[in-house]
Formats: structure tokens, sequence, C-alpha cells
């Protein structure tokens, strides 16, 4: 049995299967990059790129063989929504990766799935299968002549850091999961050197919506520069935790009401690289413009210690750094040792300056994503809880 | 002049995130020569499409400072002193691995920048057990030097003070101390990438992560062909040759014990470098009276062993075509391969086991020595070969292991007690509070004092192979071999690139001279062939040419081929002084070929040392009986299965 914590009703419940590709076959590659560029959908993996510019580039970058990757990691401490989708809309999911690859020309696509969710595994394959029978995967797809494209399914092999594009890539090399420098960037030095796209399980599945319902129908909802609606896994202290779709834009406050957290002392929004957002801040909306998500929405009650938060986060990215460069490796240290510091009340007002300014250094300086974001909680903990942290004893002190 | 690089070779095992397609992507582009002009701090410039940020600033003269980035290798990115700042970007970005692509305007030294790479220096240092004291890098270590260029005054976050990791000296050769490693990767790029062989990689993630072997076992008991071209990557005292200078010490402390000591020309070619001389510039024999200050005995010139290896070697390349043109013997192994560079003869032994049979029997130049000092010499002179202690100056951390090969024992005595490295012996020269930049020269010893042009060469990749070609070319035609090349200088041999294929047709044959007439009766089966050699440096290369051979190639069509573990050969061994860089090795190619062209007799089989040992002492000559039990070993086929 395949278990959802699904609130509510979400859009890709009722969009017909099928329907987008059925769209996207009948226009030129071109034409229906114009469409996802209309309706302003941008990734849902985090870092908000549009997904339309990517796809241009990889369409555009010269090489035979090209790879549509479905990026189904799903590490981001707090989100679970992929889960859900591939477990109640996975005909959406490879629909999208199906017109990414009628898009930029690709002949392959991988899932790269959690190894978590090795569960979900026999399900996709069923899927995968049904499609190859209805000829929506294999040679010659939908009848059309030249437009080959396969899907494989790839168990991901542990770390966090596997779901950034390029240590995922490297996984599925098969060399150790590892940030790459970048430029090059997938979309024209990808999986095997060639041009590719990676995208999250849920940009592909609201390109077929999109196809579906059209750009305009997407557009009605969110902000101007976050369009369309977006899933959240929410946890911590509420009283409805599971997955949501709101449309971008929506406030924090509005948000927890819906969740039954109004209470919140504050919110970790985007996981453990997002930020941690303080009760006077809950007018902030969710957006790119405002505050970025991948889907993370981790309540924190009034009884919640801040540093316990903190160290939590910080001992998260101790053990799930890739250890490649300095920033990363070495400050994720400092900064839990500066935390315990604080938890001991023996940090003195020069070394926290210090160690924020580290902090920034780490957002400035490391390698990849995990690096630039590991000391955001940790950043945004000490400017909006001062007063919670500073001046503890030991005796105060949880630990 | 410069080795071939490794990017460009299709097989190469480093992952991307080491070795950064941009690196590449980047040598194609700057094949494609489109110019982009580009802005550092200021100052104009254009540059290649595919230039990294590093070599732009670099050609105007602005420094970045650099930890992981090396020359030799790929790049990797990932220690972040190199940070720049590029106007638009949100972050910094590693001036080492950021290719130029469009233009760009670029600021080296703004307030962030400078924060970040004091930050990142300060983070390396917390990370660090720093013993400078005591390190085998106190003065000439990169973090030590970064550590001064930025002011850094205080352990603003911390030092380690106790140790995490156990010192690993399992290995002949190479001592890992990973409580100094600073997680640069440079010898994870060089073992895998640089040399294909690939023993060290990053263990581990996060705060645990650390470069070890496979399973994190010993270094001694992995596939490690004990090159030492790691140690001469690694910016810090992570890495260092097993240092056996004090044994050294103790036998010329000791009365009873004779020390004789012979010095390769790699070493002699690159220890000035140690005393502050540019590189490229021979000391030889200003070296031989630091030496005699030291308390060495005698002193010794390896290129005698060199020819010796050289007309055995040679012989035994003759009798293995003989016994395949004329005998048409199958089981005589052609090509033969050369076997002196003992990091090659590892790494055969580990991954071209089935290959054995080809190898040379004939010992490398030090180990010949070795057996000659503990038989031929004391007979001469009367010694007990338990007193003798022979100590060897040599570019190679290979040459530990050799040494110390049970096999390697031909008078009962190990022949070589103790291998040297150049910077070994830099060591003790300074702790003699000697300055061998000030000495007068002297001589070598006698009985072996003359030395050729042949055996200098040695030192350079290819040089084998032209001392090879030398005396088996005079050996069969009976003609001076200026008649074919001038000056002796066989140039096609020579070169850096790392693969050669030479084709020396042999057009006329002489009569059989008397040193070799017991094996030969005449050379007229090799009249009208065509020698075929080849020559490869650097372990990836060699396997570049064994591959070659086990598909049929054209490698495998040759008689001869000529392998050194090191690029370069000698003259870039793990045992020489640090930095190394193409230009580097370069220079010391020069005074290596000077040396030989300084030499009035430039052929092994011309010299007089030599041909009174085959008159004296090997009187069965050349691959005879006693030369056999002397100067020829066995192999030890390893594989790479790691028990
Ligand atoms: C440390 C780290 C972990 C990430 N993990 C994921 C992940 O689990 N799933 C995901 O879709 N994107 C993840 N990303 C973002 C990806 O690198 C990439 O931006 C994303 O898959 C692109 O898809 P999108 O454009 O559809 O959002 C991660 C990024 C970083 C830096
Ligand atoms: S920032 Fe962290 S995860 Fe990213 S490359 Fe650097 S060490 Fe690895
Ligand atoms: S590696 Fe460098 S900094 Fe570290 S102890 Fe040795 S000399 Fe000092
Ligand atoms: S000595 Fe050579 S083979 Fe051994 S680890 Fe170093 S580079 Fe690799
Ligand atoms: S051992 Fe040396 S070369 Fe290797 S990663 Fe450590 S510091 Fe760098
Ligand atoms: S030298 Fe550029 S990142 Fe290390």
């Amino acid at each position: 049995m395949i278990v959802s914590t699904r609130t509510g009703s979400l859009t890709f419940a009722e969009v017909a299967p099928g329907k987008g590709m059925d769209v996207a076959l009948a226009r030129t590659p071109a034409d229906v990059l114009r469409w996802i560029d209309a309706s302003g959908l941008r990734g849902r993996g985090g870092a908000g790129f549009p997904t339309s510019l990517k796809w241009e580039l990889a369409a555009k970058s010269p090489g035979a063989l090209k790879y549509v990757i479905c990026n189904a990691d799903e590490g981001e401490p707090g989100t679970f929504k992929d889960r859900v989708i591939l477990a109640d809309f996975a005909d959406l999911v490879f629909e999208g990766m199906t017109i990414a690859a009628y898009c930029i020309a690709a002949r392959q696509g991988i899932v790269y799935l959690r190894a978590e969710y090795t569960y979900l595994r026999p399900h996709l394959e069923a899927v995968l299968a049904r499609r190859r029978e209805a000829h929506l995967l294999g040679k010659g797809i939908a009848g059309r002549a030249g437009f080959d494209f396969d899907i494989e399914i790839h168990m991901g092999s542990g770390s966090y850091v596997c779901g950034e594009e390029t240590a995922l890539i490297e996984s599925l090399e098969g060399q150790r999961g590892e940030p790459r420098n970048r430029p090059p960037f997938p979309i024209d030095t990808g999986y095997l050197g060639n041009p590719t796209t990676v995208n999250n399980v849920e940009t592909f599945a609201w390109a077929a919506c999109i196809l579906a319902r059209g750009a305009d129908w997407f557009k009605e909802y969110g902000t101007a520069k976050s369009t369309g609606h977006k899933l959240f896994s929410v946890s911590g202290d509420c009283q409805r935790p599971g997955v949501y779709e709101f449309p971008l834009g929506i406030t924090i406050e509005a948000f927890l009401q819906e969740v039954g957290g109004e209470d919140a002392k504050a919110v970790q929004v985007g996981g453990a690289a997002g930020q941690c957002v303080p009760r006077g801040e809950f007018h902030r909306a969710l957006a790119y413009e405002d505050i970025p998500t991948g889907g993370s929405i981790i309540v924190f009650g009034p009884q919640r210690d801040m540093l316990r938060v903190a160290a939590n986060f910080l001992e998260f990215f101790i053990d799930e750094s890739c250890g490649q460069c300095t920033p990363c490796r070495e400050g994720t240290i400092k900064l839990l040792e500066g935390v315990k510091m604080l938890q001991r009340g023996q940090c003195s007002m020069d070394y926290l300056e210090e160690l924020c300014s580290l902090g920034e250094t780490m957002q400035l300086a490391s390698k990849c994503g995990l690096g630039q974001t590991a000391p955001n909680t940790f950043l945004s903990i000490v400017s909006h809880f001062r007063d919670e942290i500073l001046g503890r004893t030991a005796a105060w002190s949880p630990e | 002049m410069t080795d071939t690089s490794p990017h460009e070779s299709a097989h190469t095992r480093a992952p991307a995130s080491q070795r950064s397609r941009t690196a590449e992507m980047l040598e194609h582009a700057k094949r494609l020569g489109k110019m982009i002009p580009v802005t550092i701090d200021g100052n104009p410039i254009e540059v290649p499409l595919g230039t990294s940020v590093l070599e732009a600033a670099q050609r105007l003269g602005i420094r970045i400072p650099t930890l992981c980035y090396h020359e030799d290798l790929c790049l990797a990115g990932v220690c972040r002193v190199c940070v720049v700042q590029i106007e638009g970007q949100r972050t910094l970005q590693a001036a080492c691995s950021y290719p130029i692509t469009a233009p760009i305007n670029v600021s080296t030294h703004t307030a962030k920048v400078r924060r970040a790479r004091r930050h990142v220096i300060d983070l390396l240092l917390s990370a660090h057990v720093g013993e400078c004291y005591t390190c085998s890098r106190n003065n000439h270590c990169e973090l030590q030097d970064l550590a001064a260029e930025y002011g850094v005054d205080a352990f603003r976050f911390g030092r380690r003070e106790t140790r995490r990791y156990p010192i690993d000296a399992s290995s002949h050769a190479v001592v890992r101390d990973m409580d100094k490693c600073v997680l640069c990767r440079r010898c994870v790029r060089t073992c895998i990438d640089l040399q294909e062989v690939g023993v060290l990689e990053a263990l581990r993630r996060g705060a645990r992560t650390k470069i070890g072997t496979f399973m994190d076992k010993p270094l001694g008991s992995v596939v490690c062909i004990s090159c030492g071209q790691c140690i001469n990557r690694c910016p810090t005292g992570a890495l260092r040759a097993n240092d056996p200078t004090d044994d050294v010490w103790d036998a010329i402390d000791d009365p009873d014990k004779h020390v004789v000591i012979q010095t390769a020309p790699s070493p002699r070619a690159a220890i000035g470098e140690c005393f502050g001389l540019e590189p490229g510039n021979a000391i030889t024999f200003k070296l031989n009276s630091a030496l005699r200050r030291c308390g060495f005995d005698r002193v010794f010139d390896t290129n005698f062993a060199a020819d010796l290896t050289i007309m055995e070697e040679g012989v035994e390349l003759l009798l293995r075509l003989k016994r395949a043109l004329v005998d048409r013997d199958s089981t005589a192994a052609l090509p033969q391969l050369t076997s002196c560079s003992p990091g090659w003869v590892k790494f055969l032994e580990h991954f071209y086991p089935e290959y054995i049979p080809n190898l040379s029997t004939a010992k490398s130049p030090q180990q010949m020595f070795g057996a000659l000092l503990k038989t031929y010499y004391t007979d001469l002179n009367g010694l007990d070969p338990r007193n003798v202690v022979t100590v060897a100056l040599m570019p190679c951390s290979a040459k530990k292991f050799e040494c110390n090969r049970p096999e390697m024992c031909a008078s009962g005595f190990k022949d070589v007690d103790y291998g040297l490295t150049t910077r070994e012996l830099g060591k003790m020269i300074r702790e003699a509070g000697v300055d061998p930049l000030k000495l007068p020269k002297s001589d070598f010893d006698d009985p072996f004092g003359t030395a050729t042009g042949s055996g200098v060469i040695f030192g350079t990749t290819g040089g084998v192979m032209e001392a090879a070609l030398r005396t088996v070319l005079e050996l069969v035609t009976g003609l001076k071999v200026e008649k074919f090349f001038d000056h002796a200088d066989i140039v096609p041999v020579r070169g850096f690139e790392g693969v050669r294929h030479v084709e020396i047709p042999v057009t006329q044959v002489g009569p059989v001279p008397p040193l070799v007439a017991h094996l030969f009766n005449n050379w007229k089966w090799l009249k009208g062939a065509t020698l075929k050699v080849g020559v490869a440096h650097g372990t990836a290369n060699a396997k570049k040419v064994m591959e070659d051979v086990k598909a049929g190639g054209q490698f495998s069509q040759c008689h001869f081929i000529e392998f050194m573990a090191c690029p370069g050969g000698c003259l870039g061994g793990g045992g020489q002084p640090t930095p190394t860089s193409p230009a580097i090795r370069a220079a010391r190619a020069k005074a290596i070929y000077a040396e030989d062209r300084s030499y009035t007799i430039r052929k092994s089989h011309e010299n007089p040392a030599i041909l009174k040992v085959y008159d004296e002492f090997l009187t069965d000559g050349p691959c005879g009986h006693r030369s056999h039990k002397l100067l020829h070993t066995t192999y030890t086929p390893r594989g790479k299965y790691i028990e």
C-alpha cells in the first residue's frame, strides 16, 4: 500500500492525465517552450530557476544525446511532497518528463529516486510499463516517427547533497556524490558530458498541467513573479501536518491558520537550507521574491528552544556536507561550536560577530548550494532571537 | 616541451568533480582561439575563450593565492582560497576553476574577498595539527606561506591540539600524517588522474572526510606503487617520504662502518633547488665535496651502474631478439620492457602481472651498484661486506621500496641499505652545516669513477632508450653511432610527449665484438631489420602503452619499450624537491642533457671501468652466470586484489 499524507484537494487530482501531452505533441517544441514561458513556471525544487529557460538552453546546446532527469531525491528535512506526487500522480510526472524531452530533443529520461522511496519503485515501474504499452514511451511516441524517449529509474545512493543537481549527476555516473564546478552547467555538460535538464518532481507535474489547462489558467494564481500553485510539506508544532497545495504568495500568517499553527513562535521555511522566520515577520509571503521555498515548512511552537533548533540543523549539515570545500566542511563545525558556547553562556559578543561574519563567508565562498545555505538558519536565529539566545548560563541550558 | 596534459586522456578515471569538465572543455575552447576581453582589478586584457580567471590574472602579474590548484593536475576548486568577486554575481567564484566565456569584471581583493580568504585560512588552521617545528615541511609549506601572506596573527577559530588519526608508516616509501592534511585532494588527483593508479580517495563525508585508501587499509598493503608523486604535490607535511636519515647518520657515526654513497644524475640536477638555486643547475662535483664533509667514506657515481645496466639490458635484448628471430622460440617474450624504474615495476606487478616475462631481468642501476659494492668492491679493498653500508641518493621514493625487496640481497646482504631522496640528503647536508654551493668541486672515487654521458641521461624520459640504442647500434654495426645521429644525440626518443614510438633501421651489421662473442656468432640475422622502440613516462601513459600492447596495437610490435613511473622520468621523481611543475622538470632535463654533452665518453660500452669489471670480475661477460646471480632479479605477480 502506498501511503500519502495529502490534505484537501490537489490540482493534480483534477487534471486528466494525457491531455497535456496531446496538446504538446500537436505543437512544435518551440511553441511548447513559449507556452511554458508564458506560464511563468519556476523550478519547484527550491531555487526557482525559470523552467522554460532551462529547457531552452538545453534545447540549444549541441549534442545528439540529451537527458531529462527527474530529481526525486527529496532530501530536504521536512519535505515529503514529492513522495505524494510520485505515489498518487506518477503519470503526470512522466508526462512532464516526456514533454521536456520533446522540447529539448532528449532520448533518455532518468528518475533519481531517493533510496528511502524504494518501496515506490514497483509502482513507478508498473506505471512506466503501462505507458510503454500505450506507446507513451519508447520508439515513435504517440505515433510520431523520430520521437523516441524512455525513462528508467535509478536508486539514489545516500546523502542529502546528492539532491544537488551536479552531485546527482556524479552519483548517477557511479562516482562519489559531490557537486561539480559550475560553469559548465548541466544544460551543456551534464550526465556523461551531455546536455541535461534536471528538474524537480513537482516541476514536471506542473508542466504537464500547464499544457493541459493553459498558461493563463496557471498564471491566474500566485504573484506576478511567482505564478501558480505549489505543494507544501508541513510538519512540526501544528494541528494538521501534511501536504498542502496553496497559491504562491500566501503569507505565513494565512498559511499557519490553514494548518493550525497560529501560536507558532517561528517557522522554518525551506528546510535546513531555508531560513527561520520569526513571529514578527509572519506577514511575509512564500514566494520567490520574498521567502523562497522548495516546499518544506516546519512550525516551531512557543516552547521550542531556538538554540536547539540551530544546533539540530547544524549537526545535519556537519554530517551531510560532502566535505569537499573548506567553508562548508569546517565552517559548519565552527558554527555548531558557537551554538554550544551560546548554550553555556560562554560566547562573547565579539566571537558571535566573528561567527556571523564567517556565516557570510560560507554563503559567499562555498562551492555549492549546501554550504551557501548552511549558515542561514544560524544567522536568522542570531538576528531574530537575540534575547532568547544571549545571556544564558550553564544551568539554564537544556544540555 | 610540456607534459601531455592529463585532461587530454580520454580514459581518465577521475570523477568530473575532481577533474572539472571545465578543464577538458576549456582545452577545447582555447583551441578555438576566440579572444574575450576582461578586466581584472581595472586592468584590461584579452584572453582566449576558456582561460581561467587565475590564468588571466597571472598574465597580468596579479597574484591570486591558491592551495588546491596545481599546474600538473586537473581542477578541483575545493579549497576556496582563490575566491574573487565577479561583477554581477551573487557569490564569490573560485578563480582557479572559473572559465572565462564572456566579458567580465573581476576584483581580486575586495573587502569581502579578503575576509573570505582569511576565513578559509583560519578554518584550515583550526582543523590542522600545526606542529611546524617538527614537520617535514617546516619553512616550505604552502599552508604556512598562506598564513604568513594573510597575516594570520591568532587562531581565530581555535586550533586542533589532539590528533585524530594514527600516522600510517606501513609503506616503505610514503608516510601519511592525515592530521596535517588540508583536504586539497591534490594527492587524489595525482594518483587517480596523473598516474592512473587510483590508490587514494576521499573517504566518508562532512566533518569526517579523510583521504584514505580502499577500505582505509594501510598504504603498504594496497596497490600503491610507491612513486611518491603524491608527496611532490602535497602542499603540506601530510605526505612525506619514509626518512632513513637517522639510520644513515648512525652508520656514519659508527667507526666500524664503511659508508659509501652513490648519487644518481637527477638528484644532482635538482638538489641545488634545496639551497636556493634556480631549477636546471646541476651541482654534481660540489655535491661530492659536500658528501665527504658529511662523513661518507666514498662517493660513487650511479652512472657507472647505469652503464652496466645498459650492457646487461642491451645484451639481454639482443639475446631475446636472437631467440625470437633465429631460434623461432615463441617463448622469447617481446617487447622487452625496462625494469629500472621500481615504481613502474610495481605498477606492472599489480596491474599487468601477465607481462612479467617481458620485464628485463636486469636490476636497476641502484641495485646493481649495491650488489657490486658488497662483492667486487669489498674484495678489491679487503672489506667485510658486513661492515659496508651502501646508501643511494635517488630522486625516487620507490627506490626505498626497491632496496627493501627481499630478493635484493645478491651478496647475502642487502644490496642497498638505505635509499635517500634528494630532499632528505639536502636536509643532511644542512644539518652538517655545509653549503654545497660554496665548496670546491671534487671527483668521484675509484674504482668506478669514470662515467659516461649515457648513464647521465637515464634521469630523463627516453634516456634509457637512447643509451641502450647507442650501445646496441654500435655493438651490432661496428660503426660509430655518430654516423647515424649527429653528436650521438638520438633526438627522436627525446622529448616530453607522454608516449613515443620510434623506428630505427639496422642498415648494416659488423663483426661481433669480443665482449659478447660467447653469445653470438654473427649479426647477419639483424641486417635490414628495423628496431622498433617505445617510450612512456608517467604510469597513466604506461597504461596506455600496455593496453595497446594487450590489444595487439603498434606497441605490441615493438622490441623494446622504456617505462618510467614518474612524469618526465626520474628528474620528476617522487623524491625530488618541491615544488614541481612542467617548467621545473624541463629545466632539470636541460641540465641533464648538458651534462651528457660534457662527457668525453658518452657510450656505456666504452666506459673503461665497465670493461674492467667484465675483465676482472664478471668474467663470463654480460648476461653471464655471475652477472645473472648478482645483477639480475626476479619479480612477483601481485595483482590488484587486496586481501
Ligand atoms: C544540497 C542541495 C540539495 C538539493 N536537494 C534537492 C532535492 O532533493 N530535490 C530537488 O528537486 N532539488 C534539490 N536541490 C536543487 C537542485 O540542485 C536543482 O536545483 C533542482 O533539482 C532543479 O529543479 P527545478 O528547477 O525544477 O527546481 C538541491 C540543491 C542543493 C544545493
Ligand atoms: S558547499 Fe559543502 S556540500 Fe557543497 S561542495 Fe562544498 S563541502 Fe560539498
Ligand atoms: S604542514 Fe605546514 S603548517 Fe602544518 S605543521 Fe607542517 S609546516 Fe606547519
Ligand atoms: S605513491 Fe604513487 S601510487 Fe602511491 S599513493 Fe602516491 S601517487 Fe598513488
Ligand atoms: S594529503 Fe596532502 S595533497 Fe592530499 S589532500 Fe591532504 S594536504 Fe592535500
Ligand atoms: S585554488 Fe581555487 S579553489 Fe583551491
